[in-house]
């Protein structure tokens, strides 16, 4: 084995350290191997394995057709409503999930983080990228519902890569904020729930964009979901152009988000192993 | 090679404790309490990281601990329980942070404070392999290179590829083991947590650890068993309520720990009133302990290594020419060894009245098994003046102190092993 001549300070942290990338590549293996055993360990022994995660967008998407399309007629800017608040439920679905566990990550692991060191942001981290598995799966739900309806994407497609991503980011900096007070006070975790229930209407997943008084769209774009979940939709359907206004409304209170997930983590990160 | 590779400067830790609640004695009071009680809980909560103030509720875990470590010095760490070494551990294993005060550290540390940290049931054992290595700082390729010794180390083949939860404990234990062993730090900070496990795992545990430490790491070892200390580390420190209260070879630190310790105050092998099937009113064995070197009680006994007996009696009158024996009884109730100061050319004890102990080295030839002590006094002509039965059962072992010695078949026949000289006639 080749020695490094490495020389390691320990005393109490004065200055916050806000990300130590040489520390999270060093560490990227067990990244990897925590997101296998996230994805793994899931689905074993359950009956339906993976199809848990094809029954749960579908039947709420059946019940907001219902409710949502039949019953109280809402508008869905021409496209199908099954297919539109799908689409909706295919990112707010997994901002949702993802929060939970990535913010839930530090206190599910609490007997790893008092035994060993190792970069704590590995844990949230590690709760998005296997959360994406449900991704994948109720992305397959929706295209085989497109096929279905017969819509082949637009050029607009190219950019769902790009929008996948911002996703991930906007799930980022609240799972570090909460993630990080919820160590100390639970009850973060316990109003997390509901608040992101509640959530839920703050963002177009069961009305379209268009449905807000023209007015508020300012305002209302400062939720960078709500630019992602339009984009999504003009991404994969096509019907409306992209919603470059509110993604870019939008961006910067993600990134702002996180910045301040960053600091809170790294200030409360110390006291994990003592609190926890 | 004596460069510093640890060096510990004024290291203080604070923790907050709990302080007793208020309790109400009156019904409106209680409710009062309620309806108070998330303000109270938020303060609590909030006051958990909030350690300045001077306050009754702080505790000094560590206090101005200064020390250093030399390169291929390994360095035991000894105290009582709550002396601080957890603490101290957790500070240089980058766990939690010092309150005060800087350590140094020149080299790659691995901290091992719990086997198998990690594992997760529904993985393989192969899966958990990488995950509790990665956790424990190796890369993939590090492990890639290592798997095949690692499972075979750990010796569950077979199964390597099954879900750890169908595993045994005693199969995970040894898996997770074998990862630990396989690390290659220049520092190794072990907790005596990793001595979980039968004794057989943690002689293999402390036989692997004498090889590393063999070869010219560094090593920092905490543990109550004096026994594993003395016979791994060649430097140590004594803690005592987070000071450094002692620091020197590990012969003259153990004295020092050994002296301030009051070893068989310890409740163990207390000879109860229903252990006494012959008793009179001239003597009472109090306690029978059977220990090792250090006067630790143990309760496993490695093969073929002598131990000692530790009586400790109350004489109400003189006894003259006195015999003392221990029965050695097998787990049927068998004696199988008998060990009288008068045989073999000994000579009878008189005993004085007052308070008497003794110390008995015996020389252990028993099979691996159980057993259990028996301790009787008896006067010149033979009559047994007090005999307490079943005092203190022990386990030999399998496994030796010295590898070679250790007992190498599945099956034990017999009681009494010994080798024998054997000689070529034909």
């Amino acid at each position: 084995m080749k020695i490094k001549s490495t020389i390691l300070v320990i005393e109490k942290q004065s200055r916050l350290k806000l990300l130590s990338l040489y520390e999270l590549v060093a560490y990227k293996d067990l990244l990897y191997f925590l997101i296998v055993r996230g994805v793994k360990a899931k689905y074993s022994q359950s009956i339906f394995g993976v199809g848990w995660a094809v029954i749960q967008p579908l039947f709420t998407m059946l019940i907001f057709t219902v409710v949502f399309g039949n019953l109280a007629k809402i508008s869905s800017d021409g496209i199908p409503y099954s297919l539109f608040s799908l689409c909706g439920l295919l990112a707010w679905t997994y901002f949702s999930a993802a929060l939970s566990d990535a913010s839930a990550s530090l206190i599910s692991n609490s007997s790893m983080i008092s035994k060993v060191y190792f970069p704590r942001l590995i844990l949230p981290l590690a709760a998005l990228f296997s959360k994406l598995l449900d991704f994948i799966i109720a992305f397959i739900v929706l295209i085989a519902f497109m096929f279905y309806y017969q819509i082949v994407p637009t050029f607009q497609l190219i950019y769902f890569p790009f929008l996948l991503l911002y996703l991930l980011l906007i799930t980022l900096g609240p799972s570090l904020i909460i993630g990080a007070w919820s160590v100390q006070y639970r009850d973060v975790k316990y109003a997390m729930t509901f608040v992101v229930q509640l959530l839920m209407y703050s963002a177009p997943v069961v009305y379209p964009l268009s449905a807000v008084p023209e007015k508020y769209k300012v305002f209302y774009s400062f939720n960078p979901l709500v630019g992602l979940i339009e984009g999504f939709r003009s991404s994969l359907l096509g019907f409306n152009p992209m919603p470059w206004n509110e993604l870019l409304i939008g961006l910067p209170f993600c990134l702002g988000s996180i910045l301040l997930g960053l600091i809170t983590f790294s200030a409360l990160e110390k006291t994990f192993a003592d609190v926890a | 090679m004596s460069d510093t590779i640890i060096k510990v400067e004024n290291l203080s830790k604070a923790y907050r404790i709990g302080v007793e609640d208020q309790k109400s004695e009156t019904l409106l009071g209680s409710l009062m309490m309620v309806l108070r009680s998330p303000l109270k809980n938020f303060n609590d909560l909030r006051n958990l990281r909030n350690l300045d103030k001077e306050s009754k509720s702080i505790f000094w875990a560590l206090n101005d601990v200064s020390f250093e470590v030399k390169q291929g010095d390994v360095l035991g760490v000894i105290g009582h329980n709550g002396a601080g070494k957890s603490t101290l551990l957790k500070i240089l294993s980058r766990i939690t942070e010092p309150t005060s005060g800087k350590i140094t550290i020149n080299g790659r540390v691995s901290s091992l404070l719990e086997v198998g940290t990690g594992f997760h049931p529904d993985l393989s054992g192969r899966e958990n392999i990488y995950l509790n290595g990665t956790i424990l700082g190796m890369t993939k390729r590090e492990i890639d290179s290592k798997l095949d010794e690692i499972i075979a180390f750990s010796g569950v083949e077979k199964y390597i590829d099954t879900p750890v939860k169908r595993y045994s404990s005693g199969m995970t234990v040894r898996l997770a083991f074998s990862v630990a062993a396989h690390l290659e730090p220049e520092i190794l900070i072990i907790d005596e947590v990793l001595a979980v496990g039968d004794a057989e795992f943690q002689k293999k545990c402390i036989g692997k650890m004498k090889d590393i430490s063999g070869k010219g790491r560094t090593v920092l070892f905490v543990s109550h068993n004096l026994g594993a200390i003395k016979s791994l580390c060649s430097s140590a420190i004594l803690l005592k309520s987070g000071r450094v209260e002692f620091q020197g070879g590990v012969s003259e630190t153990l004295n020092a720990y050994i002296t301030k310790k009051n070893l068989l105050n310890t409740g163990k092998g207390v000879v109860s009133e229903t252990m006494r099937t012959i008793k009179s009113e001239i003597v009472k064995i109090d306690q029978v302990l059977l220990i090792e070197d250090l006067f630790q009680p143990i309760e496993d006994v490695t093969y073929q290594d002598d131990f000692k007996v530790h009586i400790k009696m109350t004489l109400l009158n003189r006894i003259e020419n006195a015999l003392i024996d221990i029965r050695i009884t097998s787990d049927e109730g068998l004696i199988i060894e008998h060990v009288l100061n008068s045989l073999l050319g000994g000579s009878h004890v008189t005993l004085e009245s007052g308070e008497r102990e003794f110390l008995v080295t015996i020389k252990n030839r028993l099979a691996p098994g159980n057993y259990s002590l028996n301790v009787g006094i008896h006067n010149s002509k033979g009559a047994t003046l007090e005999y307490a039965e079943d005092v203190y059962p022990f386990t030999v072992m399998k496994v030796s102190k010295d590898a070679r010695l250790s007992y190498p078949y599945e099956f034990v026949d017999g009681y009494s092993h010994q080798q024998g000289i054997w000689q070529t006639v034909k």
